[in-house]
């Protein structure tokens, strides 16, 4: 993968000027690469990694294993696209094994999840079954530790 | 403190003349202050390797916490001669031609008691490692400095050794990727220090502790130049590039009849190295994945920092390997260590003069690029509005 794509999943919010001083680049270069990968849908966004457990947020994540039959045109793909396009399911994945598709869908309560199970997803075409997991607490995101405090154990000055 | 005369008479020596190193000095005052952003630190900031750190759990759980032979465990000498066969183009016999230390340190110092007799004279790079010199004297050895300088981007080369070796000289001591100067040698470069040292008839000990840690060329040894590996004392270890300098981990390869000597003080001074910071070792050598991600960061501090001082209009050769720039600071008129105090009350950074690693370091300071990206970019602010001020 290209570095500077390496460097902004690091830090999304690093400045043109010094992202070019670390690839040795003239920073033009930079943004311009940049902006072509926006042009070309290769970055889809930027968002803030946050360690939701420190919010008091009162909100549930499930975990979704769903089975479905994949259709004659279109395989999967049809039936995985209207599905990640209801707003609750923030992420969805197609996986090999013993379930087909991977959802991660938030709601506020237990219930509001259930109710979006049984009464959105269950009884779509093509759906064939659920098996829905709460998720509990989070230890890392995206790379990132979210109780990990770093701390500099290191000497001040060493040779 | 200053201590009763009749004490330190009873010293030896050659113990009380050397002095304590200059990073001491410094390190005392950086410690009494709050909030300084340190590029003072010649160590890795990353974390040890999990899976390293986690294959030292699991050597605790098992009960590896016993000696080890004196040359070290078996299973990691096989390893350390397959990585060094493959990395630095010389082969070693696992079973008599390897011993495990603890770090470099250890190494180098038993490599000169094994090789020095009172008033042997041992030729040397200066800017270098703060021990050199003192672990010179210790094992009795006259140490001849050679200067590198700045616009050889502080390489050494054969004219600087002929001008001091005489028939006294005995050995040759390189530290390429260089601390404190981020110097490297080509292979012609060491090429040419090689048939210097055959024709001398010298025995070449090489500390090649920064040798993963080279960012536009690869590392050449000078032990895969043909007829060096037969006079050459090769020393490595763990602490730069997989982040493990508590571990305190090194080896030194060699003819059979070298490693025999090192290993004879070892043994009685000793014993063996961590048995835990062996097996360690084992599993840091198994994936090298972690340290290659290691090199990329270091990679682009290295660009970063370079950058900076050309915006500023401060001079320095790029540095090509270890984690160290050298700017010269000369044009400022200050003593090196001047600069790095004021800077230090001033600005809250910490730089080390270049004096501490030789007299010819004046000039000079040393900024570690072992830290992270944020603070780098934080000294960098820092620097630039200082030296406006000057």
């Amino acid at each position: 993968m290209d570095e500077l794509l390496k460097l902004l999943q690091g830090n999304a919010l690093e400045t043109r000027e010094n992202l070019a001083k670390q690839l040795n680049l003239p920073t033009a270069e930079v943004a311009k690469r940049i902006a072509d990968y926006e042009k070309a849908g290769v970055i889809r966004g930027y968002q803030a990694i946050l360690n939701e457990d420190k919010l008091d947020l009162d909100t549930v994540t499930a975990v979704i294993e769903v089975k479905v039959t994949p259709q004659r045109e279109g395989g999967f793909n049809h039936i995985a696209e209207r599905i990640s396009k209801f707003p609750e399911v923030r992420s969805a994945y197609l996986m090999s094994g013993a379930y087909d598709l991977l959802l991660f869908v938030e709601g506020r309560n237990l219930r509001e999840v259930a109710a979006f199970v049984s009464e959105r997803l269950s009884p779509l075409d093509g759906v064939v079954s659920t098996s829905t997991h709460f998720m509990l607490k989070t230890y890392k995101r995206l790379g990132v530790l979210m109780h990990h405090e770093s701390s500099d154990e290191r000497l001040s000055i060493t040779p | 403190m200053n201590g009763s005369p009749s004490l330190r008479n009873r010293i030896n020596t050659v113990v009380r003349d050397i002095p304590r190193s200059g990073i001491r000095d410094f390190f005392d005052i950086v410690t009494t202050m709050k909030d300084v952003i340190s590029l003072g630190i010649g160590e890795p900031d990353f974390d040890t390797p999990w899976h390293v750190r986690e294959a030292t759990v699991h050597a605790i759980e098992r009960g590896a916490t016993h000696y080890s032979s004196n040359l070290g465990y078996i299973e990691l000498r096989r390893a350390l001669s397959k990585y060094v066969a493959q990395n630095f183009g010389a082969e070693y016999n696992p079973d008599n031609e390897v011993l495990v230390t603890v770090g470099v340190s250890e190494a180098l110092d038993l490599a000169l008691r094994a090789l020095i007799n009172a008033g042997d004279e041992v030729l040397y790079h200066e800017p270098c490692y703060v021990s050199y010199r003192a672990t010179i004297l210790f094992a009795g050895g006259v140490p001849l400095a050679v200067e590198t300088k700045a616009e050889n981007g502080f390489r050494l080369t054969r004219a600087m050794l002929e001008a001091k070796c005489t028939p006294k000289t005995k050995v040759l001591m390189l530290n390429f990727p260089n601390n404190p100067t981020g110097a490297i040698m080509s292979r012609q470069d060491l090429e040419d220090i090689a048939k210097f040292a055959v024709e001398k008839d010298l025995i070449v000990i090489t500390d090649e502790i920064y040798a993963e840690l080279t960012y536009d060329m690869p590392h050449t040894s000078i032990v895969s130049i043909p007829g060096l590996r037969d006079r050459t004392i090769f020393l490595h270890g763990f602490s730069k590039a997989w982040a493990m300098t508590g571990y305190r981990l090194g080896y030194a390869c060699g003819p059979a009849e070298l490693i025999e000597a090192m290993m004879k003080i070892h043994q009685y001074t000793m014993l063996c190295a961590s048995s835990l910071a062996q097996k360690a070792a084992v599993e840091a050598l198994a994936r090298k994945t972690d340290v290659d991600t290691m090199i990329d960061e270091y990679r682009r501090r290295r660009n970063f920092i370079a950058s900076s001082f050309a915006d500023m209009g401060l001079e320095c050769h790029r540095p090509l390997g270890a984690f160290y720039a050298f700017p010269s600071v000369a044009k400022f008129k200050l003593p090196a260590k001047d600069f790095a105090l004021k800077f230090l009350h001033e600005e809250r950074v910490a730089l080390v003069p270049g004096t501490a690693f030789g007299e010819c370091g004046e000039g000079f300071v040393r900024c570690a690029y072992a830290t992270n990206l944020d603070n780098i970019k934080e000294a960098m602010v820092r620097l630039k509005r200082f030296i406006g001020k000057l």
